[in-house]
């Protein structure tokens, strides 16, 4: 009940993209078409849900503040490089996931194509790992953390695609075109989202 | 100023801005800009990093491999990032509270990442000093803006100075993630109908 309440938080009520902003580069750029926003967000599903509970290993095994007390390093505080093992991590992560795809499910991997690679330096993923380090998540709520955060990301870009694609019969002041107007629609979505806010289960 | 320089410095300042023209480097142009102080310390952290790390990449070019380019630009500025996160924690410990987790994100802020790539894996030192810094500045006026808005409409004040008689209520909304989409949607229009850049 805990990581269903955790769930849905992380997906509605504090949507990784909609509340903290994050992922907002590829969200913008790859929100065109409806296909490749989907493809594109059940990729950063799968890489989350796999580099989060990751991270929570290699921070708590080996760089938190005293983690190293097996081998009589109590004092020893390594936190200072999550970031650069983070990120190494994703990378990696990223880089296994796409060979393992390409191996197994050849379809899936040609269906996400350009994206996989790309996910590495999306700020949804690097910003999930560090929010589980800020929040103190246990390893089955980070898990469950990575994979709500996932999702609500895909909903917030195929939604958005969705909205870009009836938009182009529109007409623009040519200033608004493009960028501003995507940005005040993800104002307007943000604003939908937070009437979910204070849902308890 | 060499006219070649000035223009490297100053052409991101906006004909050419980071967040407005080039679309880089929006997450946290949102998320830190609740007030003007977080949105100065966010400014100063991401114009040092980009424009060491395009000083360090650009020595680097000729013996960096092109397979790898990309894992050493990351550690690069990984370590700048964590050299920056560092000091933060030292001297300015309340802001960098606030900042959270918004100043380890400067690694994967497209506009570090995406200077390297695009600038200083091609140009020489001193230039790419320039375009980092300029590209930095550039981000940080448009940072400042958007601060400066959200700080005065939520709490009627500036860098913490009330400037609006207490009986201001605050408007809830500049402060909330709506708000700062918005906001940013606006002076976006703003800053391309002047610049007459529009996007097809």
């Amino acid at each position: 009940m805990e990581y269903l309440n955790l769930a849905v938080k992380s997906i509605f009520v504090e949507n990784i993209l909609l509340a903290y902003f994050l992922g907002m580069c590829s969200f913008l750029a790859c929100s065109k078409k409806v296909d490749t926003a989907i493809g594109l967000g059940f990729a950063v599903v799968f890489v989350l849900t796999i580099t989060v509970p990751a991270n929570w290993a290699i921070h708590h095994f080996l760089l938190a503040s005293g983690a190293l007390g097996w081998l009589g390093l109590e004092q020893l505080d390594l936190s200072f490089l999550n970031l650069i093992c983070f990120i190494a991590i994703i990378a990696s992560m990223v880089q296994l996931v796409e060979m393992i795809l390409d191996k197994f499910f050849p379809t899936l991997y040609h269906a996400l194509g350009i994206f996989l690679p790309l996910i590495t330096v999306n700020c949804s993923i690097l910003g999930g790992s560090l929010f589980m380090v800020e929040r103190n998540y246990t390893v089955m709520e980070s898990t469950v953390f990575g994979f709500s955060s996932g999702l609500g990301w895909l909903l917030a870009i195929a939604s958005m695609a969705a909205i870009r694609k009836k938009l182009r019969y529109s007409h623009l002041p040519d200033g608004l075109k493009g960028l501003g107007i995507t940005m005040i629609m993800t104002g307007l979505m943000a604003m939908a989202f937070m009437c979910f806010s204070g849902i308890n289960l | 100023m060499a006219s070649a320089a000035k223009k490297l410095l100053m052409d991101p300042f906006s004909d050419n801005n980071p967040i407005t023209i080039q679309v880089l480097g929006i997450c946290s142009a949102l998320a830190v800009t609740v007030k003007v102080d977080t949105a100065i310390v966010m400014s100063l952290a991401l114009t040092s990093v980009v424009t060491l790390s395009n000083l360090v990449i650009s020595l680097l070019r000729n013996v960096i491999p092109s397979g790898i380019r990309m894992i050493v630009e990351m550690a690069v500025i990984a370590s700048l990032v964590i050299i920056a996160d560092q000091l933060l924690r030292a001297f300015l410990f309340d802001i960098s509270k606030q900042l959270s987790v918004f100043v380890g994100l400067i690694i994967t802020n497209c506009i570090v990442m995406g200077r390297a790539e695009a600038f200083a894996l091609q140009n020489p030192p001193k230039e790419s000093l320039l375009d980092g810094l300029g590209n930095g500045i550039g981000y940080g006026i448009i940072l400042i803006a958007v601060a400066t808005i959200r700080e005065f409409l939520g709490f009627g004040s500036l860098l913490n100075h009330q400037l609006l008689p207490d009986s201001y209520m605050g408007n809830g909304l500049a402060l909330l993630a709506p708000g700062a989409f918005i906001i940013l949607g606006l002076l976006i229009w703003g800053q391309r109908t002047i610049s007459k850049y529009v996007e097809e």
